[in-house]
């Protein structure tokens, strides 16, 4: 979320309605003053993309195409941005630390594995301590969904996401949306198939709100273990399909996604029956348009979600989604710090 | 802390000018009440009570009503004062309008023996309202063997349960309503199939989608309150009490199973039929309970079900937290909120003034339904001889609940800044004034 306000201590008090005229149930909510003690999380923060502002949106995409990593700007010289990780990534750390030292800033690391958050410290008091120590922002990545809004409540310095739990992964699809730009004039009216484990999924969550919001139509495919029906509520206008030919046919963009093993609790998966359903082989493929691109966050399970040949194929944007990471989230960074004009 | 024994032994006091409500007596008119040597001396009709009081308690444009009773609140003695003691916890329950409350056995160490139930009703524990201990249904409330049921009932307990922890165990489920139905013990059940709820944190439903996390169904709750109610129709003379049912569901397994004549009761919690799931917004702990908030269309069954008789009592679950448990990750944070401050101007905003249930059968969720539901002789209604436990409030009082006032050691409310109708202004147990305020 990009906020416009900054007070931290200043509490907000929404009025929403005064008493209505008494209606049965539907006047039974709305009969109330509720006083919102939440803080306001500091301008600059990106929680995720569900509130996030669309004039916002396309600021970030602007600003991340004026982006050169090869050639950046020095706009964050001496500033300090924590890299706060409690779950394992390469991807989404390497590209905001890479993105954050080419635009002059300097960065730390802290993981939950070698810090005193293993001795058992709280989210809040590790954010007050990154704040001591002088971090202008905190980039977080955190198994619990909501934690980065935990921390941008308590704290007046900027906190942006790099993905909650199975809840968003707005910088994700900041880069997303920035690949699909390269190879497709708008999002308006795309089609965007995303198939896979949609309910572990943080980076569904974040592309599925953002692209909506542009006018892609949606279609997820999947079981309905991964793809429970009431994913249909995320947006509107969501389809779901458990066929992989009916959502393949006229996609314009193909999104897949991991089965996320470790979050499954409980859920079985069988491999060989997903692979039979749902796996992405070159076959599949044709039945999309044929100037279709195939994306991935990652990471990859080679022989599982998708062949090697749909992969390393020439319809395959997953490197460059990568690589689009560094100028996204640079842009993002620079925003934060109010370096984003 | 004041308690009984200093009070003078002939002692009395006379409550003027109220507005007498008692559902079980079937009064609902202007009444003087007299107390005297901590029961109902006299109920009568205006200006009708003849002789002196040592006390006077001007009722004039209030309601009088029979000391309320909670059946489900958790006072964390022992072993949890950090969150609540019973000194803290009453002294809220009096604020609150309650004149008993039923005690939690989810404390540390669990309240599975006699001694520990003996302990809790000391004098020492500073109670300043009537407190009767529920027990674990089995040891440590670990589901696999049963408490000494008869033992525990000779110590005080007024029921059995393993809250917080299911008995899933369908034959020890059974053994407990046998047990509990040869001496004539509610059993308690708070009813989740915990095997469906690992690492669930809210009701699930579109909210827990859109937020990423993980949602209890609301067919945990409906089937084992299914299984336990077939239990108690075949088990003659068993006790079933569901604790703070929340899907509609279960309100239909609770249904079917009065229909049957079976002796099965259940409870409401006032933040189930105020909230829903979507007040968890954005992340907000103080929406983090179980059972969890539920949809909208749950909580209109619950309304119905408050409304129609199906439900026995409004009990508030008063879950007390240190602040520190609460401001930690969603999924994190400790699972229960306060209610006894709030409980009665929820029942009258919501029920009452939004939803158009009358007051008297208001009033009968706080009063005669409870003490129906455990057995407590002469409680629950101010007919004569009874204990003289009265709540006194008024139905039209606007006031705003501020949780930094809270009587409880722990403020975890989510009510905190919310306007309210009706308020409790008095408190009397053992015909004592406990609380009063204007």
């Amino acid at each position: 979320m990009f906020h416009g306000r900054r007070g931290k201590s200043s509490r907000l008090r929404l009025a929403l309605g005064s008493i209505l005229p008494s209606a049965g149930l539907a006047a039974y909510d709305a009969a109330f003053v509720f006083f919102c003690a939440m803080n306001q999380p500091a301008r600059g923060s990106l929680l995720d993309i569900e509130h996030l502002d669309s004039k916002e949106i396309l600021r970030l995409l602007k600003l991340a195409r004026g982006m050169n990593p090869r050639k950046p700007p020095p706009l964050l010289r001496h500033r300090r941005i924590a890299l706060l990780f409690y779950e394992a990534s390469t991807r989404t750390r390497s590209s905001f630390e890479i993105a954050a030292k080419a635009l002059g800033a300097v960065t730390t690391l802290v993981q939950s594995s070698g810090s005193s958050i293993e001795k058992g410290e709280s989210l809040i008091d590790t954010g007050y301590t990154l704040r001591a120590v002088g971090a202008d922002a905190i980039v977080i990545r955190h198994p619990a969904a909501g934690a980065p809004h935990l921390m941008a409540r308590h704290l007046d310095i900027p906190v942006i996401n790099a993905g909650d739990g199975m809840h968003e992964h707005p910088s994700q699809a900041l880069l997303d949306a920035f690949t699909i730009l390269r190879h497709k004039k708008t999002l308006e009216g795309l089609q965007v198939t995303i198939i896979g484990d949609i309910y572990h999924s943080r980076v569904a969550r974040s592309n599925c709100r953002l692209l909506s919001r542009f006018g892609a139509k949606i279609m997820l495919c999947g079981p309905p273990e991964l793809v429970p029906q009431v994913s249909a509520t995320l947006v509107p206008g969501l389809r779901i399909t458990r066929h992989i030919d009916e959502a393949l046919r006229g996609a314009d963009v193909i999104m897949l996604l991991r089965v996320q093993q470790e979050r499954l609790a409980g859920k079985k998966i069988h491999a060989r029956d997903y692979i039979a359903r749902y796996q992405m082989t070159a076959p599949r493929l044709k039945l999309a348009k044929r100037d279709a691109i195939v994306m991935h966050p990652g990471p990859i399970v080679r022989g599982l979600e998708v062949t090697s040949e749909v992969v390393d194929g020439s319809q395959s944007v997953i490197v460059d989604e990568v690589r689009n990471g560094v100028p996204t989230r640079m842009a993002i960074l620079a925003r934060a710090l109010g370096k984003g004009k | 802390m004041l308690t009984a024994k200093s009070h003078k032994r002939d002692a009395s006091l006379l409550i003027k000018g109220g507005h007498l409500i008692d559902p079980a007596a079937k009064i609902n008119a202007p009444m003087d009440i007299l107390l005297r040597d901590g029961r109902v001396a006299e109920v009568a009709l205006p200006n009708k009570i003849r002789g002196g009081a040592d006390e006077k308690f001007d009722a004039r444009g209030l309601m009088v009503a029979p000391g309320f009773i909670d059946v489900h609140v958790h006072l964390r003695e022992p072993g949890q004062s950090y969150k609540e003691t019973i000194a803290f916890g009453t002294a809220a329950a009096a604020a609150g309008g309650f004149s008993s409350v039923c005690t939690m056995p989810n404390t540390s160490p669990v309240v599975d023996t006699d001694e520990w139930v003996a302990w809790l009703k000391q004098p020492q524990r500073g109670a300043l309202v009537n407190v009767f201990p529920m027990a674990a249904a089995t040891r440590g409330s670990r589901g696999s063997s049963l408490t000494d049921f008869a033992a525990l009932q000779r110590a005080g307990a007024v029921a059995v349960t393993d809250d917080g922890r299911p008995i899933l165990d369908d034959n020890i489920m059974r053994q407990a309503l046998r047990l509990g139905a040869e001496l004539n013990l509610p059993v308690v059940q708070h009813a989740e199939d915990t095997r469906l709820t690992e690492h669930c944190s809210m009701h699930e439903g579109p909210t827990s989608f859109r937020l990423g996390l993980r949602g209890m169904p609301a067919a945990a709750e409906a089937s084992i309150v299914d299984r336990d109610v077939i239990l108690a129709q075949q088990i003659r003379e068993s006790r079933l009490h569901v604790a703070h049912v929340s899907t509609s569901e279960a309100l239909k397994a609770v249904r079917r199973g009065k229909r049957a004549k079976a002796r099965v009761s259940c409870e409401v919690t006032p933040h189930h039929f105020t909230l829903i799931d979507e007040n968890v917004g954005e992340y907000d702990t103080l929406c983090k309970m179980n059972p969890p908030l539920r949809s909208a269309s749950d909580r209109e069954a619950i309304l119905v079900a408050l409304a129609d008789g199906t439900v026995d009592a409004i009990a508030t679950d008063h879950a007390p937290h240190a602040a520190h448990e609460k401001q930690v990750e969603f999924d994190r944070a400790a699972f229960g909120i306060t209610g006894l401050e709030t409980a009665l101007a929820l029942a009258i905003t919501k029920l009452h003034r939004a939803y158009k249930i009358p007051l008297l059968r208001v009033v009968e969720l706080f009063t005669a339904g409870p003490a129906r539901v455990f057995d407590l002789r002469g409680r629950g209604s101010l007919a004569k001889g009874n204990f003289a436990d009265v709540t006194i409030f008024d139905p039209q009082k606007r006031w705003t609940f501020e949780a930094a006032n809270s009587r409880s050691r722990s403020h975890n409310t989510p009510f905190d800044g919310w306007q309210f109708t009706g308020k409790v202004l008095g408190t009397i147990v053992g015909g004592r004034v406990v609380y009063r305020t204007e």
